[in-house]
């Protein structure tokens, strides 16, 4: 949603809300706590009441739009054509217009643009686990020791890469044997977390484009989609992001752009909304909008070498709302896993509600998010999978975290590392 | 009166600290429902057990504090708006499913329970719940008893109140009054049970439930019919159901209620005909449900029909569904406010009450979509228009009254569904006559002598 000069939404994101309450019926943060202030159309009437003077725009207000999971499940079913997801994230812009945290800016435009002071503020986590320390707390059962909320914070990190991706990865992979063959140039946009947390998946990611006669441009100095910046309001630092990457790709000369993180992608889908109202970048955002595709939507567009291996597992999927919602991509991912041999595909039940991750909702609003959560993981311990698949690094994060707390013996991963698997396995 | 710190402090012994809302933004959101109205409530408590309404209720009284109940907020009349301020006691909380009996057909379920949830619940065990109002996934069971609430399965399975066996109702002084019973058959004394359903909170707090379950029919078969002339889409209504078939469903779409829909969801609907009517048969032999929607079809085709089209898969039938349950909503695409009403006429009169309303909508210039359960009668009219122009909300308050006239002249009422709330309390007396208003008042007054239940709804002033 584009803000007018003073950062607000214009009256016609909330003006025909008629308040018939579907939105109800999908709201995971209204399912779980029950109160209409919890709920999307609460949230697009605060919005409107703040807006038009009848209550102020103050901190308890926009609390309630920080209390949004942003997971797009209002956006889809309202009848009207409201988006109360983005209707809540264009307040938190407002917010930070008029009063701006003291604290966001040297993170949002000081740290996460910045892929080399990312790699450096996540160095300790690297050192943790590298060092071996989290195998001594464990071992010493000193987890059992931190509180809950920490525990299952900790409980999210998966096994760190010890270097991260930018720095292994070549800026142009080659096809592997792809004579006569014409190659798809394919700009890969390398997510933050992808980078640092979940390096193997892009890895993997790279190896199945380059196997499949793509030859993978991966421009080093990619900044941050923009996502955490505009999930606190700084819209400002995400459209500067976004014009960067823009320009970016522009010059990386590609045919499309592929992303194997599902925030990133429906980010990058956004350029051309987020900025439509700059008339030197409209149309080149839009542009490049309209090359953005998830891994598994442009795999299943090519003619997809079929792996020779096998990988003989339960598996499940979860959709990660910003891949289902906001990409509306979900048939591809599945038919992607169903493609390997040895593979027992189970669809989970309820695969699109919310896992409860929404980027930092596990920090920010703990209860809630493990609510949420929970109603995940039964879904998932009643498919008795032995792998459950999910293309989001936060989404992967959360359901780590769900399955510790359960002990419930089930790997997190993405789908393409099963692939890659798959075609290794000869 | 207590102070309300104090009041805050006593309410949170019995509903537990986060039971009670009390800041600014709770107190804006609670002040509306499914309708343009609002007024803030002074509190907001969400019990979880009927003991904690009964002690809520209890507190209020001996301070004479308003009470109005509500549950999702989805309502279309206003019902559950606090004109007077007081407590909105919201059941959402009040959600378990305490026993689905399958032997002998019931379920007890709490007042919180979403309708769709129940039926979900039921539908698993090989059972039915019939009432499926449209707002079966954002409205709830204790809602949908006060408001007595129908929808398209109405026509072959009657309303909510034929499914209600017994209740468990707070009285307005806090006492828990248990109606009803498992057995189907029960005349032992006054049908109180009967009373609570439609009462639309002002007699007391449903708290729980006693709901008769039926086998869930094995076979469905859906049509949709469309009709180049709205005339012939309402006359075959009757058609239909002389011919001795009795279909799940008969619901009526005109041309502007198809274009809402096509732009909200692009389901490929045809967009050149005046009329679209979705027609269902059910039951348990295929062979059955297949010849009865068959013969609609054939009738359809006799009185005007372009095309009748019989959904192929379950998939189909969904979509069909769900633009059927979005008409309502997605008319706020042309206008930022709706009226929708609620008349239901001998079913015999819907040609002429359509026919009537349209000369209503080009005398009076604002547009008025038509839509409906046909076949029960049940039509919703809804004017479109902007509520921040006073004039043409003055034209609005004109046209209701013109539309009500219309069902009265009919033979028919101002409400099939969706209650009288606070919206159509003016035509109360009018549609009703003084002696049964007095009946109704006494009533009121016996079980509320102190008028904090649900205060200035139903009864005209």
């Amino acid at each position: 949603m584009t803000t007018t000069h003073d950062h607000r939404p214009p009256e016609s994101a909330y003006l025909n809300c008629i308040r018939c309450g579907l939105c109800l019926a999908v709201c995971p943060t209204y399912r779980v706590l029950l109160t209409e202030t919890a709920s999307p159309r609460g949230r697009v009437a605060l919005a409107r009441k703040g807006l038009e003077g009848e209550l102020a725009l103050g901190p308890n207000l926009f609390e309630q739009m920080y209390a949004c999971f942003d997971c797009l499940a209002c956006n889809e079913i309202c009848p009207v054509g409201i988006r109360p997801a983005d209707l809540a994230l264009a307040l938190r812009e407002t917010q930070e217009a008029m009063r701006p945290a003291r604290w966001k800016r040297p993170l949002f435009r000081g740290l996460i643009p910045h892929p080399g002071r990312m790699e450096l503020a996540t160095l300790p986590l690297r050192l943790y686990e590298r060092l071996g320390v989290r195998r001594l707390v464990y071992a010493l059962g000193l987890r059992r020791l931190l509180p809950g909320q920490v525990a299952d914070l900790e409980a999210m990190l998966p096994r760190l890469p010890q270097r991260p991706l930018r720095r292994q990865l070549p800026e142009i992979t080659y096809p592997f044997a792809a004579e006569g063959v014409r190659s798809t140039r394919v700009g890969f946009f390398l997510g933050c977390a992808q980078n640092v947390l979940f390096a193997e998946e892009s890895a993997a990611t790279v190896r199945v484009l380059a196997r499949n006669g793509c030859t993978v441009i991966t421009p080093r100095e990619t900044k941050c989609c923009g996502m955490p910046a505009r999930g606190y309001g700084d819209g400002e630092a995400a459209r500067e992001q976004a014009r960067f990457n823009i320009a970016l790709f522009e010059r990386a000369d590609v045919e499309v752009i592929v992303t194997d993180c599902a925030t990133c992608g429906s980010t990058l889908r956004d350029y051309g909304e987020i900025l439509a109202d700059d008339p030197a970048w409209a149309d080149r955002a839009a542009a490049f909008s309209r090359k953005v595709r998830d891994i598994s939507e442009f795999l299943m567009s090519l003619p997809l070498a079929k792996p020779a291996g096998r990988l003989a597992a339960r598996v499940t999927y979860h959709d990660p709302c910003h891949l289902r919602r906001g990409q509306g991509v979900w048939r591809e991912p599945r038919a992607l896993l169903q493609l390997i041999d040895g593979l027992e595909f189970v669809e989970l039940p309820e695969a699109d509600w919310c896992c409860g991750s929404a980027g930092s909702q596990l920090i920010t609003h703990y209860e809630t998010s493990l609510r949420v959560l929970d109603r995940k993981m039964d879904n998932i311990a009643a498919t008795q999978a032995q792998i459950i698949a999910s293309g989001c690094p936060g989404c992967q994060m959360q359901l780590a975290a769900g399955a510790r707390r359960r002990g419930l013996d089930i790997a997190v991963t993405h789908p393409i590392v099963l692939l890659d698997r798959a075609y290794a396995n000869k | 009166m207590t102070t309300p710190t104090t009041l805050i402090r006593q309410l949170q012994a019995i509903a537990g600290p986060d039971g009670v809302l009390a800041t600014a933004e709770d107190l804006a959101v609670y002040a509306y429902d499914g309708t343009f109205a609002e007024q803030r409530p002074d509190l907001v408590v969400l019990p979880t057990t009927t003991e904690q309404v009964s002690r809520v209720v209890a507190l209020a009284a001996a301070e004479r504090i308003p009470i109005v109940p509500r549950g999702m907020g989805s309502g279309l009349a206003a019902g559950s708006v606090p004109f007077a301020g007081g407590i909105a006691l919201a059941t959402t909380r009040m959600n378990r499913i305490l026993e689905i009996d399958a032997g002998n057909g019931v379920a007890h379920v709490q007042a919180g329970v979403v309708t769709a949830d129940l039926q979900a619940a039921v539908e698993k065990l090989g059972l039915f719940y019939p009432p499926d109002p449209s707002s079966i996934r954002h409205s709830t069971i204790g809602g949908n008893i006060a408001c007595n609430a129908g929808g398209p399965r109405c026509l072959k399975y009657g309303v909510t109140g034929d499914y209600v066996l017994g209740l468990t109702v707070v009285l307005p002084d806090g006492r828990v009054l248990k109606t009803g019973g498992k057995p189907i058959k029960d005349v032992v004394g006054y049908d109180l049970t009967a009373l609570f359903t439609g009462s639309e909170g002002t007699l007391g707090v449903i708290c729980e439930a006693l709901l008769r379950l039926v086998p869930r029919p094995r076979f469905i078969r859906t049509a949709l019919a469309e009709f180049p002339s709205l005339d012939d889409a309402s006359r075959t209504v009757n058609a239909i159901l002389s011919a001795g078939i009795v279909p799940v469903a008969l619901e009526l779409m005109d041309e502007t209620a198809i274009a809402c829909i096509e732009e909200a969801m692009r389901l490929g609907l045809p967009r050149d005909v005046e009329a679209l009517l979705i027609l269902e048969t059910d039951g348990s032999h295929e062979a059955a449900v297949q010849d009865e929607i068959e013969a609609a079809a054939r009738i359809c085709r006799e009185t005007g029909a372009r095309r009748v089209q019989v959904a192929r898969s379950e998939a189909e039938r969904a979509a069909l569904w769900r633009a059927r349950r979005a008409v309502s909503p997605s008319l706020a695409r042309k206008a930022p406010n709706k009226l929708g009403e609620d008349i239901t006429v001998p079913r015999t009169a819907i040609p002429e009450a359509i026919r009537r309303i349209k000369a209503v909508s080009a005398q009076y210039g604002l547009p008025v979509v038509v839509f409906g359960h046909a076949g029960d009668g049940n039509l919703h009219p809804n004017i479109l228009f902007d509520r921040r122009d006073p004039a043409q909300w003055a034209t609005v308050e004109k046209m209701v009254a013109a539309i009500f006239e219309i069902s009265l002249a009919l033979g028919g009422t101002l409400s099939g569904e969706h209650g009288v709330g606070a919206l159509k309390r003016p035509y109360m007396e009018r549609a009703l006559g003084p002696l049964s208003i007095e009946i109704q008042r006494r009533i009121k007054q016996a079980l509320d002598p102190l008028n904090i239940m649900n205060p200035g709804k139903v009864f005209p002033e």
